[in-house]
């Protein structure tokens, strides 16, 4: 484990060589992406400019949400979202490089393609959500802490699965990336909002299919010391974790039956 | 007594393609990339697999290297079962994709070692050891910092070499080595592998079009069609029996009937141009080029030496011998 670290530090430390070469692209793209992500918050104020309260939510609460949601999504999109360039490396014949190494093959992938640019998107998500905590008016336990931290652990690991899901489909699909986006990208901005502003189905989804509620709003009703609207299950909202850890062990599976797929059929 | 160290027994491999049928339905079809294939493959020897393209020749080294899993039938390398144990089998065997590079592309050729040597694990000393080795064998020292996208062929091709070979496997496939290379880069390869396979007894195992790889490399070739192999054994007899034709293209000043000359035969004629066909052992190209010379007048002239591909097919033509 101590060992396989050490590797990624090396091949990630290579990828920062590799991108500093180009660093005005570098430079450019990480700007780039602070301000795109900014502009998002800018229009959750605008929203609140209309309204006082969304769903019962406060300016602030919203922002803990959009915090919250914006570093377990740039963490999973710094470490995991490589995983997309999976359909490039199986076409280019690359990801046969990676099968005859002695590693894991989503190792390598995720290794390979570290992109440090992406980390203007984590600045702003640490930035919105430092300014939130200060702001909400609640007092700051121990617990409450903890549960953030954790949180955004949790809903990291939710994101990344998704993004390990959605690449394994690619080993059967020709190229299902827009699919995964809608998931991903999409789902970034979905946990941005209280659930209860969604219709029926799309808040069954969020909870039950593609556990994305667990990424912010739920441990945000811990955090915030606000009342449950669907369930009166006071452990739910602890529940991201558990949901990270099941959401992993899907994300293996699918990945493992698709390289099986890949080595039986070549493509 | 020699150890063998590949081994395959009646090995299959079976896709599944879909072809158009109608404006939008597919039809299924099973394809046999690799069809009832057995051999064997002892320690330390140096092994040409040649056939041409489609034949099945990447569709096995894919099986032996543990990318693909055969449908059915049984591989064995180093006494590993390659499609179970991918990872373990990695560290023994090396792998040149000739046309896709393995190295890091942005970064100097120096750093894909460093970083190669800590993916596969290999001690320190040992590292150096190779380094040092390899540095001077392929002379890598002029270009060890200088980034892989910047290097010419023939440098990237030494590279690639190094980066299959630094953590001393015992088998090193490698397809179309030589492809691309200019003459001088050729023989630095050539001597390269010879070297290799006689002091750390490496076996090897290549895919090429170059018949000339094979003739200064390997004592033993296999070649492939259609998922079959179809000859195996030594390179003098394939010579012997098909390879040794050549062809003499010639441009004549103005377009005439086939020229008539003892120990050729004209095969084609286009225009001005023409294309006799003979035997190198029964007769050399330069007395060939006499003959044709007091026949008629000549403005150019190309020897072509013959190809892989049509070896094989005329051997595939004759039956399977």
């Amino acid at each position: 484990m101590v060992e396989t670290l050490a590797v990624y530090r090396r091949l990630i430390g290579a990828r920062i060589r590799s991108q500093y070469q180009y660093r005005a692209s570098f430079a450019l793209f990480s700007v780039g992406q602070f301000l795109t992500t900014f502009v998002d918050f800018l229009a959750l104020l605008v929203v609140f400019t209309h309204v006082r309260q969304l769903a019962g939510w406060s300016v602030w609460q919203v922002a803990f949400l959009y915090g919250l949601s914006g570093v377990a999504f740039s963490l999973a999109d710094v470490f995991v979202s490589q995983v997309e360039y999976l359909p490039d490396h199986v076409k280019g014949g690359t990801f046969d490089h990676f099968l005859v190494r002695p590693r894991g093959a989503l190792f390598q992938l995720c290794a390979e393609e570290f992109e440090l640019r992406r980390l203007g998107k984590l600045v702003e998500g640490g930035l919105v959500l430092a300014l939130a905590c200060g702001r909400v008016g609640v007092h700051w336990t121990a617990a409450r802490i903890i549960v953030t931290a954790v949180s955004a652990m949790s809903g990291a690991v939710i994101f990344g699965s998704v993004w390990v899901v959605g690449a394994a489909c690619n080993f059967w699909l020709i190229d299902a990336r827009e699919v995964v986006n809608s998931f991903t990208y999409g789902g970034n901005f979905l946990t941005q909002y209280p659930l209860p502003i969604y219709g029926v189905v799309l808040r069954r989804i969020l909870a039950f299919v593609v556990p994305l509620a667990f990424v912010s709003f739920f441990p945000a009703l811990y955090v915030l010391g606000k009342h449950d609207p669907f369930t009166s299950l006071g452990f739910v909202r602890f529940l991201s974790p558990l949901v990270a850890g099941a959401t992993l062990v899907v994300a293996r599976l699918a990945w493992n039956a698709g390289v099986r797929h890949y080595r039986s059929t070549g493509s | 007594m020699t150890q063998e160290l590949i081994q395959l027994r009646d090995v299959t491999k079976t896709f599944t393609v879909a072809r158009k049928a109608g404006r939008v339905r597919r039809r299924f079809e099973q394809v046999h990339a690799v069809d009832h294939i057995s051999f064997t493959v002892a320690q330390g020897t140096m092994v040409g697999y040649i056939g041409p393209n489609g034949a099945g020749k990447s569709t096995t080294i894919k099986m032996l290297t543990g990318i693909l899993v055969p449908t059915s039938g049984q591989v064995r390398v180093a006494g590993l079962e390659p499609s179970r144990n991918r990872v373990e089998l990695a560290r023994r065997i090396g792998v040149v994709f000739g046309q896709r590079t393995q190295l890091w592309w942005d970064l100097p050729l120096r750093d894909s070692f460093d970083l190669l040597r800590s993916i596969y694990r290999v001690p320190g000393a040992r590292h150096a050891r190779n380094m040092a080795a390899f540095t001077e064998l392929l002379d890598l020292a002029p270009f060890l910092d200088v980034p892989v996208r910047q290097l010419s062929l023939g440098q990237r091709m030494r590279g690639e070499l190094t980066a299959a070979l630094l953590h001393d496997p015992d088998i090193v496939y490698l397809d179309e080595p030589t492809i691309g290379l200019d003459v001088v880069s050729k023989a630095q390869v050539r001597d390269f592998l010879t070297g290799i396979n006689r002091e750390r007894g490496t076996t090897v195992l290549l895919t090429t079009h170059d018949l000339s790889d094979i003739e200064r490399l390997c004592r033993r070739i296999l070649i492939i069609d259609l998922g079959h192999v179809i000859y195996d054994g030594d390179l003098p007899t394939i010579r012997r029996r098909f390879g040794d034709e050549r062809t003499l293209v010639v441009d004549l000043e103005e377009a005439g009937p086939p020229i008539d000359v003892p120990g050729a035969v004209v095969d084609r004629v286009e225009g001005s141009r023409q294309w006799l066909r003979f035997h190198g052992h029964q007769l050399s190209a330069s007395e060939l080029v006499a003959r044709v010379a007091e026949r008629v007048r000549l403005v150019d002239l190309a020897v072509e030496e013959t190809d892989i591909e049509d070896v094989v097919r005329r051997i595939y033509l004759t039956g399977r011998s």
